[in-house]
């Protein structure tokens, strides 16, 4: 379960909204959704999630552009972010974590897939010992 | 020093995996073993009745002992090892190919055949990849058809798993899904129209623009609800799925019926039979319209009307086609651009209309007569942007009041132009015998 934290997803399919918010909200999570990729970074900014999920394909503006403006600022350095996307070749992949994405998942996925993700990257790093 | 790599080293390979005595197959073959043991050492050459009796007792076929089938199979077999990447974890023995195509010429063969299938194979994997990378109709329509696969998975899912689902919840996701199925189709026929080597008239609609002109051609451009306003643009647009097909036909359904209002098909009737003439220069005047305005209603008229089949091509002012009715005689690109000699391009430049004859290549092409006019939207303020756009109409010489008068050369496009020296021309010509 995730403790009641705030992610945001940005993706500009209705019905996927509708279904990811559906899912994670059922398993705790507090979901707000953006649907335009020009102002993505902004809406980021105000409403300071504990994750993102961010499509690739958005209108005005690609995800890779927002993962990489996320990446430059500072207090965005080491927010989780899972990139969606419907072009899985290994080329999409190395470019995702490249621009710094935390996960990387290909459309279609799986329900449990994408929460075991989110849940995954979510969690607290674990302390090295000492 | 022994030959290991030629005929002798095969047969003596294939004699001791059949498990035969040297001295068995040297009396089968009618000479001696220590003649068999020279040849199979490499010390004597062999051909002829000797290398047909031994493939014969050997159960082989003796052209592939021959020492040329061997030498072309060693060849590929090197050239399948040079196509092993560094991501292959065993590295094949190079130096050891000729032994190897000697000892199992079946084999190597193998390898050498599938070395060829998997190159054939990434070449047509890069083909895609590189068609899927650059053609954005054909990456948009797979993006499409995995986004709503993915939605579908989704919801369906929650539907399958979730029996304690809320009724308005249920009730919600049923909508999506049927949504989704609805939209799924659309892509995806869209995506096998355009992935289908068809030439049917059924495989031709890829773009929104061709659904539009399929949609009018169905017409033959002419949209008779339209012309009564017996049905509004909104109403017949409606008929398509809603979506870009929808809104591409709806912008020119609007326009079309802008042009009816100010040139009603009665009026354009009465100018022609005054003017006598095929003339949107004269019936432009005549009815106090502009010159591409009476371009567009003469091609939408009813043949009746106009009296002959008539063609149209419209384009922005960056030269793109947005509307193409082809006329026989004088064929219109389906993708890319037409020729830039077509006065279509010419009136983006040219301050007044243009009207020439024209003549495209190909067998038993006849003349036909092109008028074309560019006009400019008229900016509300300053700041907005003026948009430029050209209209041709294209006509049958003998229905022109013009007489041709040594047409115009032009092509349909560069690709399909077998015109030598054109000063116009982007590409070479993909059609035989045209210059390189």
């Amino acid at each position: 379960m995730s403790d009641g934290k705030r992610v945001l997803l940005i993706e500009d399919e209705p019905n996927i909204i509708e279904a990811v918010r559906f899912i994670l909200s059922r398993d705790g999570w507090r979901v707000s959704t953006h649907a335009d990729g020009a102002d993505a970074v902004d809406a980021v900014r105000a409403r300071a999630p504990d994750l993102v999920i961010l499509d690739v394909m958005l209108p005005d503006r690609s995800g890779y552009d927002i993962l990489a403006d996320l990446r430059a600022d500072e207090s965005m350095r080491e927010l989780p972010v899972l990139v969606l996307t419907a072009r899985g070749q290994q080329k999409d992949r190395d470019l995702a974590l490249r621009l710094g994405a935390t996960e990387f998942m290909v459309k279609p996925f799986s329900n449990q897939a994408l929460l075991e993700a989110v849940r995954l990257i979510a969690a607290p790093s674990t302390e090295a010992p000492q | 020093m022994a030959d290991t790599t030629g005929e002798g080293a095969r047969i003596r390979a294939l004699r001791l995996e059949t498990g035969i005595a040297q001295a068995d197959l040297a009396r089968q073959a009618g000479i001696s073993p220590s003649y068999l043991n020279l040849i199979e050492h490499g010390r004597r050459p062999i051909g002829g009745r000797v290398l047909a009796r031994l493939a014969e007792a050997l159960g082989a076929d003796a052209a592939a002992l021959s020492r040329g089938a061997e030498v072309a199979l060693i060849e590929d077999m090197r050239r399948a090892a040079g196509r092993a990447g560094d991501g292959d974890a065993v590295a094949p023995e190079i130096g050891r190919v000729e032994a190897m195509a000697a000892a199992y010429p079946g084999w190597s063969a193998l390898i050498a055949a599938q070395a060829d299938r998997i190159a054939t194979l990434e070449r047509g994997i890069a083909t895609l990849g590189d068609r899927l990378s650059h053609d954005p109709l054909l990456s948009a329509s797979v993006h499409d058809v995995l986004s709503t696969v993915t939605a579908i998975q989704s919801t369906s899912a929650i539907l399958a798993e979730d029996a304690a689902l809320p009724a308005d919840w249920r009730a919600r996701f049923h909508r999506n899904l049927h949504e989704d199925s609805l939209r799924l189709a659309n892509s995806a026929r869209r995506l096998a129209s355009y992935l289908d080597a068809g030439t049917g008239p059924e495989h031709d609609v890829q773009t929104p623009q061709d659904e539009m002109e399929a949609w009018l051609t169905d017409r033959a451009f002419h949209v008779a609800e339209l012309e009564t306003g017996a049905s509004a643009p909104e109403d017949l647009a409606g008929t398509l799925p809603d979506g870009p097909d929808r809104a591409v036909l709806l912008q020119h359904l609007r326009d079309y019926a802008r042009d009816a209002a100010q040139l009603p098909l009665d009026t354009l009737r009465d100018v022609l039979q005054r003017t006598g003439a095929l003339d949107p220069f004269r019936v432009a005047v005549a009815a106090d319209v502009t010159v591409p305005l009476a371009m567009r209603r003469l091609a939408s008229a009813p043949e009746d009307v106009v009296g002959t089949p008539l063609g149209l091509a419209v384009c922005d002012g960056a030269g793109a086609l947005t509307l193409r009715r082809p006329l026989t005689g004088f064929e219109i690109p389906r993708f890319g651009a037409g020729c830039p000699l077509w006065p279509l391009f010419e009136a983006l430049w040219s301050p007044r209309p243009v009207a020439c004859a024209l003549i495209q290549p190909g067998r038993a092409t006849r003349p036909v007569q092109a008028f074309a006019a560019a006009e400019r939207t008229q900016p509300r303020d300053p700041s907005e942007p003026v948009v430029l756009r050209a209209t041709m109409l294209v006509l049958p010489a003998e229905a022109s009041a013009h007489p041709p008068d040594r047409p115009r050369p032009v092509g349909q496009s560069c690709r399909l132009c077998p015109r030598e020296g054109c000063p116009a021309r982007r590409e070479p010509s993909i059609l035989p015998g045209a210059e390189e």
